[in-house]
C-alpha cells in the first residue's frame, strides 16, 4: 500500500534533469609554473627597498646632507673598517649587550621561578616588579649616572634591566600556563618538588621563555644605542653621535644598518634554538 | 585482604556536598566498575583514592603502590615515550638506569608499542597514547589501578580492542582495579562487581555473574544491563543501545530482562 502511494507521488513530480558530474577540485592545477625558492622571495622585498633608496638618491630627491645613498653607506663602511673603528665599535657594543643579556636573562628567570612557583613569592614580589616595569628605563638615566657613574657598569645595567622584564613576564606566564593535568599526572606517578619543577614545569615554561627572549633581544639593542649616545667614548651609539656633529649621514645609516643586521641575526639564533628545544611540538625527529 | 577500604567519605565543593558518607571496599585483585551519571562524584572519589585530593572527611585506606589512568593520556609532551613510561620512578629501586629502561621497554612491549619507545607523544594516535598511559601505570606493578573513563575518548573499535588488552594485562598483573565509567556494557563486560554511585553514596552493588568471555547477548548480561539502567534512572522506553549502553551493545539487546538480576 505504501509503495503505491510513494510511486504515485513520484509520478506526479516533474522529471528531473540528469546529474552533471564535475571534477571536485576548486583549485586549478597550474602546470609549468616556475617556483621561486622561499629564501629568494623573502630577499626580494629588502632588495627592492635598497634599490629604490639608491634611485631616489641618484635622482637627487635626497641630498647627501639629508640621506646618504646605499653605495655611500657601503663606502663609509669600507673606510671605517679599514681604519679599524667599525670593528672596535661593534665589538664593544656587542660585549655590553652580551653582558647585560646574560645578567638580565638570569634575573628574569630567577624572578619568574620565585613568583611562578610560590604564591608567597608572587604576592610579595610581583607588585614591585610590575611597578618597576612601568617606569620608563630611560627615565632612570640620570639616577643611574649618579649611582654607577659613566663607565661600563651603567650601560650593562640598563641593558640587563631592559632584558629582565620581558623574560620575567613571559617565563612567569609560561610557568603559570603549564597544564595542571600534566602536573597532576607527574604527582600521581611519584614526581615531587624539584623533580616536578625540572621535568614538568620548567620545560612547560620554555616556549614562554623563548618568546620573552625574542622581545628582550630587540629591547636590549634599543637601550644600548641610547646609553651609548649619551655617555660613551666607544660603541656604535657613540659612532652615530660623532657622525651627527659632522653631518655624516652615511655613517649614521651604516650604524643603523648594522643594528638591523645584528637584530635579525639574534632573532635567527633564537629561532634555531626554538627549533632545537621545541622539537616535541612537531614530533620531528632529530633537530 | 582488602586493597581499598573507605568509610564515611564526604567531600563538598563550595557548599555542595558531592560525596555524602560513602563507604566502599575492594578486595585484593578485584576488578570493580563504578557507574554513575555525570557529576555524581565518580571522578572525585577516584581522585581521593589517587591522592590528588586531600580535602575530604572520612577514612580512606589505599595501597602505597597505585597508578592512575586518566581519560586523556596526560603524557608529558616534551619527553619521548620511554621516559614517559618510567616517569617518576627512582632508578635505584629498579636496578639502576639500565634496569629501569628494561622494565619500561617490557611494559611498552606488553601494550604492543615497543617500537615507539623513541617517539614523541604528539605523533601517537589516541589509542596508542592511551596504551602508553597503561604501560606507564603497569610498570609500577600497582596493587591498585584507578581508571577514570580511560576509553571514553576512543572510537568504538579501538575501545573494544583496549578492553581485550586491559583484560589480558589484569590477568597477568592481578592489580585491584577501580574503573569509573558511564558505559554500562563496558562495566559488565570487564568487572567482577559493579557499583552505582548516586546522591553521594553507593546505591547499588552487584557481582557480575556472566560467563567469560562475556557476550552482550547472554541473558544474564541483558538482565544486569537492564537493572543497572534502571538504577541509573534511564527509563525503559528510551534505552537505545547506542545511546545509554555504549556502542558495544548489539541491536537486539534492548528488550525486557529475560533472566533474574544477580544481586
Amino acid at each position: 500500500m505504501a509503495d503505491i502511494t510513494i510511486n504515485a507521488l513520484k509520478a506526479s513530480l516533474p522529471v528531473r534533469a540528469p546529474v552533471t558530474l564535475v571534477r571536485p577540485s576548486v583549485a586549478r592545477r597550474r602546470p609549468g609554473r616556475i617556483r621561486i625558492p622561499r629564501l629568494a622571495r623573502r630577499v626580494i622585498g629588502p632588495v627592492l627597498v635598497i634599490v629604490m633608496w639608491q634611485a631616489l638618491c641618484d635622482a637627487h630627491v635626497f641630498t647627501a646632507f639629508e640621506l646618504a645613498s646605499p653605495l655611500a653607506v657601503i663606502d663609509a663602511g669600507r673606510q671605517l673598517w679599514a681604519e679599524g673603528a667599525l670593528q672596535s665599535a661593534m665589538l664593544i657594543s656587542l660585549e655590553r649587550v652580551a653582558a647585560g643579556l646574560a645578567i638580565g636573562v638570569v634575573a628574569g628567570v630567577v624572578l619568574a621561578a620565585v613568583t611562578g612557583l610560590f604564591w608567597l613569592g608572587e604576592d610579595l614580589m610581583d607588585p614591585v616588579i610590575q611597578a618597576a616595569r612601568a617606569v620608563p628605563i630611560l627615565g632612570l638615566l640620570p639616577l643611574v649616572i649618579i649611582w654607577l657613574g659613566v663607565g661600563e657598569t651603567p650601560k650593562v645595567f640598563l641593558v640587563a634591566l631592559a632584558v629582565t622584564f620581558p623574560v620575567y613576564l613571559n617565563t612567569h606566564a609560561g610557568i603559570r600556563g603549564v597544564d595542571m593535568k600534566l602536573v597532576e599526572a607527574g604527582q600521581t606517578f611519584g614526581l615531587r618538588h624539584w623533580g616536578l619543577v625540572r621535568k614538568v614545569i620548567l620545560p612547560g615554561a620554555l616556549p614562554g621563555f623563548l618568546v620573552g627572549l625574542r622581545f628582550a633581544l630587540v629591547g636590549c639593542w634599543a637601550i644600548i644605542v641610547v646609553a651609548e649616545e649619551i655617555n660613551a667614548q666607544s660603541g656604535l651609539g657613540y659612532l652615530i653621535m660623532q657622525a651627527q656633529t659632522t653631518n655624516r649621514t652615511d655613517i649614521m645609516c651604516l650604524c643603523l644598518a648594522i643594528y638591523a643586521i645584528l637584530g635579525i641575526v639574534a632573532d635567527g639564533i633564537v629561532r634555531l634554538l626554538e627549533r632545537y628545544l621545541l622539537v616535541w611540538r612537531r614530533g620531528f625527529k632529530g633537530a | 585482604m582488602a586493597a581499598v577500604t573507605a568509610t564515611g567519605v564526604r567531600r563538598e565543593f563550595g557548599g555542595r556536598e558531592v560525596l555524602r558518607g560513602l563507604g566502599l571496599s575492594l578486595g585484593d585483585g578485584e576488578f570493580v566498575a563504578l557507574l554513575g551519571r555525570s557529576g555524581t562524584g565518580k571522578s572525585t572519589l577516584l581522585r581521593i583514592f589517587g591522592g590528588l585530593d586531600a580535602e575530604y572527611d572520612g577514612e580512606v585506606l589505599v595501597p602505597e603502590r597505585r597508578a592512575v589512568v586518566f581519560q586523556e593520556p596526560r603524557l608529558i609532551p616534551w619527553q619521548r615515550v620511554l621516559p614517559n613510561v618510567s616517569l617518576g620512578l627512582p632508578p635505584r629501586a629498579s636496578g639502576g638506569r639500565d634496569g629501569l629502561r628494561r622494565l619500561s621497554l617490557d611494559a611498552l612491549a606488553e601494550v604492543g608499542l615497543r617500537d615507539h619507545a623513541r617517539a614523541w607523544p604528539v605523533t601517537l594516535s589516541g589509542g596508542e597514547a592511551q596504551r602508553v598511559a597503561l604501560a606507564r601505570a603497569l610498570v609500577r606493578e600497582p596493587q591498585l589501578m584507578l581508571l577514570d573513563e580511560p576509553f571514553g575518548a576512543l572510537d568504538a573499535i579501538t575501545r573494544s580492542r583496549m578492553h581485550v588488552l586491559l583484560q589480558e594485562l589484569c590477568a597477568r598483573h592481578q592489580p585491584a582495579v577501580l574503573l569509573v565509567t558511564h558505559d554500562v556494557d563496558e562495566a559488565i563486560g570487564l568487572a567482577d562487581r559493579v557499583l552505582v554511585l548516586a546522591g553521594g553514596v553507593i546505591t547499588f552493588a552487584a557481582p557480575v555473574i556472566v560467563d567469560r568471555p562475556r557476550d552482550p547477548g547472554d541473558p544474564a548480561f541483558i538482565a544486569l544491563r537492564s537493572r543497572l539502567l534502571t538504577e541509573l534512572g534511564v527509563p525503559a522506553g528510551g534505552r537505545g543501545a547506542s545511546e545509554a549502553t555504549g556502542a558495544t551493545g548489539p541491536p537486539g539487546a534492548t528488550g525486557p530482562p529475560e533472566g533474574k538480576p544477580h544481586l
